[in-house]
């Protein structure tokens, strides 16, 4: 995978393959599953060929969602522990959000909000898997009683929203912060964006003499104590 | 099954739009099972399934009277037959053709998500509409009696369409024209409280003081009512709820959290918008990149591997 020269390598190619599956399930669960949701909103059935399309392809994406959102946990679960620094970073949150980023704490290579979308995520997907499980008629109603779906039901409705509005807020950071698409989509970013929204991940990359996404192995054992 | 016109409506399955109820005027009909005088022959079963066309798949014998087991996407009404002991220790022998109640609030329509899935007639008739289904089994859900059923074939949920077609034409439903015993009468529901009193009056001269009329208020009346000589106890026969409603699950999921959750998800949304026209983007600065410089350069130098890298 080649890059423009002078760039900082954000994301891997496997990383954004894998960002983006996860990107077009979680869409079309939100317009199939919305379209189940409210009345309002039952034209959105239409896109997938009808209400019996709709009901049968939702549950099919969510298994491929999971199987994609495992995947990015495994690829950045580290980099999103939460540290002492988010909590600093957050009690700064006033000025990020008025994008005067003087005085603001630096960050490594997710910054506490990206943290919160991620770990909401995680907690959420395997929430809306198991009670989506639960109410998957065609395979799984024979397993449980009518109580236990009523839960699930509700459980998975309010779950379903909750990680809307997170995706929303995802979206919406990702269309705020400038260099942040192409970061997802092509994979770099320049050194000026690295050093203004991620200050410490960009000094480890230049101490380390790395062009990212990772320091370089040599000063790994280095970072497991940062 | 969507025999009667949509000017019949008076509810339809996820819609926002009232419908026109033109013929608010219609009798509200009723079904009266009079338990006391069934003899559990199961010519309702077999009417049903005539009328109807139904043929569920030849089950085994369970060591039960029931035949089949249980209700199904075939199956939408079945007798149900307990033995119960009374307080005396005397057996009685308790038969009741369960099948679809016709709530007048009904669960099924609250919960289903398919447009015009599920509708109520003017007379009180709740119909699914199965060119409209699409197989999610949430009617199941909001059916406080575990009526519905949903085919494993063509996924599309069955039960007991109170023969609508059949009154939609001036007939009475099949398993009342069956009943040999007129344990199953058909007419207005005004005219079918009335003979249930007479029958209750009846039963408590012969010594069922607690006769009564099952109407559940619960789920504001049914369209399907029972005469049981133990009023008192619904639940002894084959599991009748002692007091029917809709799932308190099921009110919230389809109640308020409909449209709380459309507005935080736009509030969301609107809240992005009103900070992207206030707060505006977060471009990086020529003085970014000046520094990024800064801070690369002197690590370049002592590293020629890195820069060979880049």
């Amino acid at each position: 995978m080649t890059y423009p020269s002078g760039t900082i390598v954000r994301y891997s190619a496997a990383s954004r393959i894998n960002h983006w599956i996860t990107g077009g399930c979680f869409v079309l669960l939100t317009l199939s599953g919305l379209s189940m949701f409210h009345p309002l909103l039952a034209f959105l059935a239409e896109l997938f060929g009808g209400g019996q399309w709709t009901r049968a392809v939702h549950p099919w994406i969510g298994v491929v969602l999971l199987i994609s959102y495992s995947g990015l946990i495994i690829q950045f679960w580290r980099d999103e522990m939460w540290t002492r620094d988010d909590l600093a970073w957050m009690g700064a949150i006033n000025r990020v959000l008025v994008n005067e980023e003087e005085g603001v704490p630096e960050v490594a290579r997710f910054n506490a909000g990206q943290k919160f979308v991620f770990w909401a995520m995680a907690l959420l997907v395997p929430v809306l898997f198991c009670s989506g499980l639960v109410i998957w008629e065609v395979y799984f109603s024979s397993y449980t009683t009518i109580e236990q779906q009523r839960v699930a039901v509700l459980i998975h409705s309010l779950g379903a929203i909750g990680a809307i509005i997170v995706w929303i807020i995802h979206v919406y950071a990702g269309l705020w912060i400038r260099g942040s698409m192409r970061a997802m989509l092509h994979g770099y970013v320049t050194p000026g964006w690295a050093y203004r929204h991620h200050r410490k991940w960009f000094r480890r990359l230049v101490e380390t003499g790395s062009r990212g996404p990772v320091p370089n192995a040599g000063a790994a054992s280095a970072r497991n104590t940062l | 099954m969507a025999d009667l016109q949509s000017q019949d409506y008076i509810r339809r399955s996820a819609s926002t739009l009232t419908p026109p109820a033109i013929r608010n005027h219609e009798q509200e009909v009723a079904k009266l099972i009079d338990v006391s005088r069934c003899i559990g022959c199961k010519a309702c079963q077999s009417a049903c399934m005539e009328w109807n066309n139904l043929r569920p798949e030849i089950g085994h014998f369970e060591g039960s009277y029931d035949n089949p087991m249980d209700l199904g996407p075939s199956v939408w009404t079945l007798m149900r037959f307990t033995e119960w002991e009374d307080e005396k220790g005397n057996l009685e022998w308790l038969i009741r053709k369960d099948g679809c109640m016709h709530c007048e609030d009904p669960g099924c329509l609250k919960a289903c998500p398919a447009p015009g899935a599920i509708v109520q007639y003017a007379n009180g008739i709740v119909d699914f509409v199965s060119d409209n289904c699409i197989g999610c089994g949430y009617c199941v859900k909001g059916c406080p009696f575990d009526i519905p059923r949903v085919d494993p074939v063509d996924h599309k949920s069955y039960k007991c369409t109170l023969c609508s077609d059949r009154v939609g034409v001036g007939l009475e439903p099949a398993c009342v024209k069956a009943c040999p015993t007129g344990a199953i009468m058909f007419g207005s529901k005004a005219d079918m409280t009335d003979w249930a009193g007479e029958r209750i009056k009846d039963l408590k001269s012969r010594g069922f003081e607690n006769a009564g009329l099952y109407d559940p208020p619960g789920v504001s009346g049914t369209h399907v009512m029972y005469v049981l000589h133990h009023a008192d106890k619904p639940s002894i026969y084959a599991g009748l709820p002692d007091k029917p409603h809709i799932s308190a699950l099921v009110e919230l999921w389809k109640g308020i959290i409909k449209p709380v959750a459309l507005a935080g998800l736009a509030f969301t949304a609107l809240a992005g918008f009103v900070h992207w026209i206030t707060a505006g983007p977060n471009e990086v600065q020529p003085e970014d990149e000046a520094e990024a410089q800064r801070l690369l350069r002197p690590a370049k130098a002592p590293r020629p591997s890195a820069k060979g890298q880049r």
